[in-house]
């Protein structure tokens, strides 16, 4: 059936951003090509197109990136704290005047939806910069002694979920403690790291203080053993993490880790239902799902369970798959092949296991990695779906029927980044809150990031807080 | 198109018991699911940054035209005035007569006459609000009175206020009891029951209050009587839509819901447009289902239409002043 009101496309224009047909590795101040001058093309995942061919980070261009990093902390780190702190107004501001060009490059690189780029993503990078800018000339107030120092240079490697945040997470609190960084951007979302290397340029930071090297995992291994980086900080998979821990025990660097999870959205029978629908939503289909701290296991009550996946369902069935760059488009595109592999492969173990599987009634486009809005119910703690990470669109549902046991299955899993409460009465909000073992808590809503608020995990989510005043710690000795 | 029950009946089978008595009634109301405020104005300001452009904005922008209660509810009004509405309910836009007509006009009930006599034969329906509106301090026989004096002037449909004081009061029932009788009072007469939202205050009485007057019987229920400082807002009726929707699903019964009062721009209308698709679906899109109370409404949505029409804006001056 045809729907009476149907959204004619609204496409946000690509003309806001010029994608050059290369680009160079960003060490010193300059780009540069690669040593030995291999390259990668970066895809656009709803298209499969190819957007430009990058130069490919080999273990010689980490020895120069580092080097280069050593030689500018010297001068970086002596500059007075409100120094520092007006690069990163500036670079801030920046962010702000491009964001729309900056949000359309994340979405097509990305192939997540203009909405959240547009809505989330934008707006927490600028935030960020401003906060730690704020920061830099404050550091003796921080907490951490009257005059804390930097550590030196930091190694830095993100994922491909949220490429810019995860830059500012990184770098904001790096170069306002007065660090230098070498950063290695994912390989399948590049760009809107060499875009950030312009804008350090527009800014006017000094060479050497940002270093960009895209490329793949030998260059993040290069990176984080590099015997002249003093920090290591890695957001990304549980598994890289662990080799991380391993090439980094016995040396002096410090680390912070930023792993997987499998997050418990716990919905109780007093739950704002509409609101709870929501945050479920959200919690599970913010950018595809490809989030760490994405609310992948719902616990919901069993007295309200049908009440609560009936309105689920109905919901789910109003979602808009397609068009990344659609201004309407609430579900885009899955970040790569690979990823897309790793979530069909878990959901069919989820329905060989006997889960009972529902998809989102939607067409899915012919071009590009898609996987539809899917939800598990059935499920028990024993299920593949319920006990790792997905990383996809991809919602297993399972009951309880006391507080205790809610809090005994949500804790129930080697991961430890993020939870949700949901219920009216504040009393359990607080008893339940206390009890589960994540590094985030959030009551009644779900996904709601801001820099002022530390983030990581417990278990095998990682160590390490990012965000913050605790944020700050990681980059201070 | 099935044919739907109306509300006109009263409580269904299955909800008979919750207005057996106060008690029963306050238990039912506040055992409904509770409404987070923050989450449920992210929701209503999450949908308003859909992008609705071309052939939808021209579909749109029709079908808020047609969901028009075209309202002056002033001391001023004169039966001149009320007949120059009248004129432009017939005819919103004299250069293009694809321009659907307005929904109904709504006036006090001393001039539904006047106004039954300017739409004779139009099919645009005279809505009258009644039991003294807006503040609803007046005994239970001025209301039904009231009522009464509207229908006998023509009024085909009746925008009625609820007793707030004594919702806020807690005597449900009571409220409950005065919807009835007015329902009662009101025939065949459509009934829209207004809840002064703004008067209301929290997101969690609005969802009762909505409850209750399709319980009661409303064939609609309204936000506001555009006479407090708060009406119409996309949150408190993303409320009233959810409770339209729970309603139908639980007893089969579909309730119409008219935001009233700040609707202003073309745009906003959209939006409000937005929250019926999205929340209560296809079936709430149409004029039977779904109104906005507005008076300056229309010209805004009557100059998007020459835009989209032409390509380029005209002026205040292309449109009547009416």
């Amino acid at each position: 059936m045809t729907k009476l009101f149907e959204y004619a496309p609204a496409p946000e224009s690509r003309s806001v951003v010029d994608i050059a047909p290369s680009y160079g590795l960003f060490i010193d101040g300059e780009f540069t090509e690669a040593a030995d001058g291999r390259v990668f093309k970066s895809v656009a995942p709803a298209t499969e197109e190819v957007l430009s061919e990058v130069a490919r980070a080999g273990e010689a261009d980490v020895d120069r990136a580092v080097a280069a990093a050593r030689r500018a902390f010297g001068p970086w780190s002596a500059l007075p704290g409100a120094e520092r702190g007006k690069y990163l107004f500036r670079i801030a501001r920046i962010i702000q005047e491009r964001s729309r060009e900056l949000a359309v490059l994340e979405t097509l690189d990305n192939g997540k939806p203009i909405r959240e780029t547009r809505d989330a993503d934008l707006p927490l990078v600028a935030a960020h910069f401003f906060y730690y800018a704020g920061w830099a000339d404050k550091l003796g107030y921080a907490g951490f002694g009257a005059d804390p120092k930097p550590l030196g240079v930091a190694g830095q490697v993100i994922p491909w979920n949220f490429p810019l945040l995860m830059l500012a997470w990184k770098i904001a609190p790096a170069l306002a403690c007065g660090n230098t960084v070498v950063l290695k951007p994912a390989e399948t979302t590049p760009l809107s790291a060499l875009f950030f290397a312009d804008i350090c340029r527009q800014a006017g930071l000094p060479a050497g203080v940002v270093n960009i090297l895209p490329g793949y995992g030998d260059a993040g291994a290069a990176l984080v053993a590099h015997p002249d980086v003093d920090k290591v900080a890695f957001t990304g998979s549980t598994a890289v993490g662990k080799e991380i821990a391993r090439a980094v025990a016995g040396t002096d660097k410090r680390l912070t880790l930023e792993l997987g999870g499998k997050g418990a959205n716990i919905v109780f029978d007093d739950a704002p239902v509409d609101q709870a629908v929501e945050g479920i939503v959200g919690g599970i289909f913010f950018n595809q799902g490809q989030v760490c701290c994405a609310g992948s296991r719902l616990l919901v009550q069993e007295s309200v369970a049908d009440e609560v996946l009936e309105s689920l369902k109905r919901r789910l069935g109003t979602l808009r798959l397609g068009d990344p760059l659609d201004k309407n488009t609430d579900i885009g595109a899955v970040n790569s092949p690979e990823q897309l592999a790793r979530i069909t492969e878990l959901a069919e173990a989820g329905e060989a296991e006997g889960a009972e599987r529902w998809t989102a009634p939607c067409e899915l486009p012919t071009s590009g990695y898609w996987f539809a809005p899917t939800l598990f119910t059935g499920v028990t703690q024993a299920h593949r779906v319920a006990r790792e990470e997905i990383f996809g669109p991809v919602l297993s549902v399972l009951t309880f029927r006391t507080p205790a046991e809610a809090v005994a299955k949500a804790n129930n899993t080697p991961y430890g980044l993020s939870a949700g409460v949901w219920t009216e009465k504040g009393s359990r909000i607080l008893a339940v809150a206390d009890r589960l073992r994540a590094g985030v808590v959030w009551a009644n809503t779900f996904n709601k990031f801001d820099p002022a608020s530390p983030f990581g995990g417990y278990k095998e989510s990682g160590f390490g807080r990012e965000g913050g005043r605790h944020g700050l710690e990681a980059y201070l000795r | 198109m099935p044919r739907i029950p109306t509300a006109a009946a009263g409580p269904p089978a299955s909800l008979a018991d919750v207005t057996a008595s106060d008690g029963a009634l306050r238990r039912f109301l506040h055992g409904l699911p509770g409404v987070d405020p923050v989450g449920l104005e992210a929701r209503a300001a999450a949908l308003g940054t859909r992008s609705i452009k071309t052939t939808a904005k021209a579909y749109a922008l029709d079908l808020a035209v047609s969901m028009i209660d075209l309202t002056t509810l002033e001391g001023a009004d004169t039966p001149g005035k009320v007949r120059s509405l009248c004129a432009k309910a017939r005819t919103p836009d004299p250069t293009d007569r694809t321009t659907p007509q307005v929904a109904a006009v709504c006036v006090y009930p001393d001039l539904a006459a006047t106004a039954a006599g300017a739409l004779a034969g139009s099919g645009v329906q005279v809505a009258s609000v009644a039991t003294a509106f807006p503040s609803g301090r007046a005994a239970l026989e001025v209301k039904l009175a009231d009522t009464r004096a509207a229908l006998a002037a023509g009024a085909d449909e009746i925008d009625m206020v609820i007793d707030r004081g004594a919702f806020l009061a807690g005597r449900y029932l009571e409220v409950y009891e005065q919807i009835r009788a007015v329902r009662e009072a009101a025939g065949t007469a459509r009934l829209k029951v207004i809840f002064e939202t703004g008067e209301l205050s929290t997101y969690d009485n609005i969802r009762r209050a909505s409850w209750l007057g399709m319980l009661a019987g409303a064939d609609f229920i309204k936000t506001s009587t555009g006479k407090v400082g708060v009406n119409a807002t996309p949150a408190n009726t993303l409320v009233l839509l959810e409770a339209v929707r729970d309603y139908r699903a639980a007893t089969g019964v579909q309730v119409g819901v008219k935001p009233a009062g700040g609707i202003r721009t073309a745009k906003d209308a959209v939006k409000f447009l937005v929250l019926v698709n999205e929340t209560a679906g296809d079936d709430w899109l149409d004029n039977r289902w779904f109104r906005f109370g507005a008076s300056s409404l229309l010209n805004d949505l009557l100059m998007q239409r020459q835009k989209l029409r032409t390509g380029r804006y005209s002026g205040p001056d292309y449109v009547t002043v009416d």
